[in-house]
């Protein structure tokens, strides 16, 4: 039974150790499969998003290269168990080889799915200005699962993360998709919404949440969209800093802490996907990649996706961190959204 | 100089046992199932209606508490100031109602 006023803070120390709080409850979190490729192709983007634990903007220029994309697609074309492909960023639409590495990998038969912001559509290329208006015909071309941040079916909780005229821009690019058959019942065309808090607390309830966005959505604009995930802000980066400047970094932490749900943590995404780096390095997760975190062999190596060995990945030792705490609070974070 | 209603005092909430377990803990379960579940109203409602009272009764800890608890069962600004504005009516209510006594009064007192 949960109270609103927590009647006890959780033990603080300096820093949370994550796999203490598995080891005092007898839990081991091994992989278990890979069944998802998930690459951060580009770290460039046209938004500069507050929460944004990428530090992603149309500054950045990391890339993956030519080589990485192609052993990406050997990689997927040697595993049938790797289902599906991942693409993020940044806004991974703005690397050069996008739209060639989604059609390959449709034609090698993987499931592709596409983390869009939606602005970019309209707003093109930051640095080339190349347009980018043509992406709900070539998604829905290519069968492409499209899922799309949206913090709130309102503008004022969406401009205050994603920029002043985000939530305008979103309207308008969700009315792209859903004119080319993207949420719409019958068409197989899916398109999933992405919630995240707009500050230090959880999401609520994912059902919930996701029936008020349908209702609103669909009353207020006539869109129409799949199913909405929930996701934590993870205590990193830029998200991390505002918390560091705004002095709510500590009750974050304890939030997030006194919040632990075993249930969440047995679900943590890290157990059946591998995440590359657009240096070709393997990591558990995109977060654990944006803090430098390689995923290592048994030995402690680090693995690449230059002489990936899918057994090694199963076999590595999954590595945690304070942050982790991101994903095993209340109902869970995952990419995927609640997981408990 | 101290003063009254930090905000760190929030955490010390759960130490009113210290003299009064018992009655204490009877509260914190009663308080734990009304607000920490869904029933007949959801924990959204009951957020925005805890929201309401913490600002009729002008309790910091509470309107800190619940902005929270407002933004964590999905509720939205425009949401959560109306309910502020029902508690804010309900007051001019109350005040403008008990001018009924005054007039009552008023009729015994003047010829």
């Amino acid at each position: 039974m949960s109270a609103v006023i927590r009647l006890k803070a959780a033990p603080r120390p300096s820093q949370v150790d994550f796999e203490e709080q598995l080891r005092r409850r007898g839990m081991d979190l091994p992989p278990l499969a890979v069944d998802t490729l998930q690459v951060n192709i580009t770290r460039l983007c046209n938004q500069v998003c507050r929460h944004c634990h990428v530090d992603a903007s149309p500054t950045r220029t990391e890339m993956l290269s030519p080589e990485g994309v192609a052993k990406c697609l050997e990689i997927l074309e040697r595993h049938a168990r790797i289902r599906t492909l991942d693409i993020t960023g940044g806004a991974p639409e703005l690397h050069p080889q996008f739209e060639a590495f989604v059609e390959r990998a449709v034609a090698l038969g993987k499931h592709v799915m596409v983390r869009h912001n939606l602005t970019v559509q309209l707003d093109g290329h930051p640095v080339t200005k190349a347009s980018k208006e043509h992406l709900p015909q070539f998604f829905a071309r290519h069968r492409v699962e499209v899922v799309s941040s949206l913090p709130y079916y309102q503008a004022y909780f969406t401009d205050a993360q994603r920029g002043s005229g985000v939530f305008a821009k979103s309207m308008q690019a969700l009315k792209r998709l859903n004119a080319e058959g993207y949420g719409i019942e019958g068409s197989g065309l899916v398109l999933n919404l992405v919630y995240n808090p707009v500050g230090p607390y959880l999401p609520a309830a994912q059902a919930e949440l996701e029936a008020a966005y349908k209702r609103e959505l669909k009353n207020k604009f006539g869109l129409v969209f799949n199913s909405l995930y929930t996701i934590t802000n993870m205590p990193i980066n830029r998200f991390k800093l505002h918390l560091e400047k705004s002095g709510q970094h500590e009750a974050y932490m304890d939030k997030l802490l006194a919040a632990f749900n075993p249930a969440a943590a047995e679900g943590v995404m890290c157990r059946s996907l591998v995440s590359v780096g657009h240096d070709g390095r393997l990591y558990d997760c995109d977060f654990n990649q944006m803090l430098a975190m390689d995923a290592v062999d048994a030995r402690g190596k680090a693995l690449s996706i230059f002489d990936f060995d899918i057994d090694k990945v199963l076999g590595r030792p999954i590595r945690f961190g304070e942050h982790c705490l991101g994903c095993t609070a209340g109902a869970g974070s995952s990419c995927r959204g609640a997981t408990a | 100089m101290s003063s009254y209603y930090e905000s760190e005092d929030l955490k010390k909430f759960g130490g009113i046992g210290q003299h009064a377990k018992a009655l204490a803990d009877e509260f914190f379960k009663y308080y734990g199932n009304v607000t920490g579940t869904d029933g007949a109203l959801t924990k959204r409602e009951k957020a925005l209606i805890a929201l309401a009272v913490s600002h009729a009764q002008k309790c910091p800890y509470c309107i800190d508490a619940y902005t929270t608890q407002c933004l964590e069962t999905g509720a939205n600004p425009e949401q959560m100031m109306e309910a502020v504005h029902v508690a804010a009516v309900m007051q001019a209510g109350i005040t403008l109602v008990h001018s009924v006594q005054m007039q009552n009064h008023l009729k015994k007192l003047v010829l």
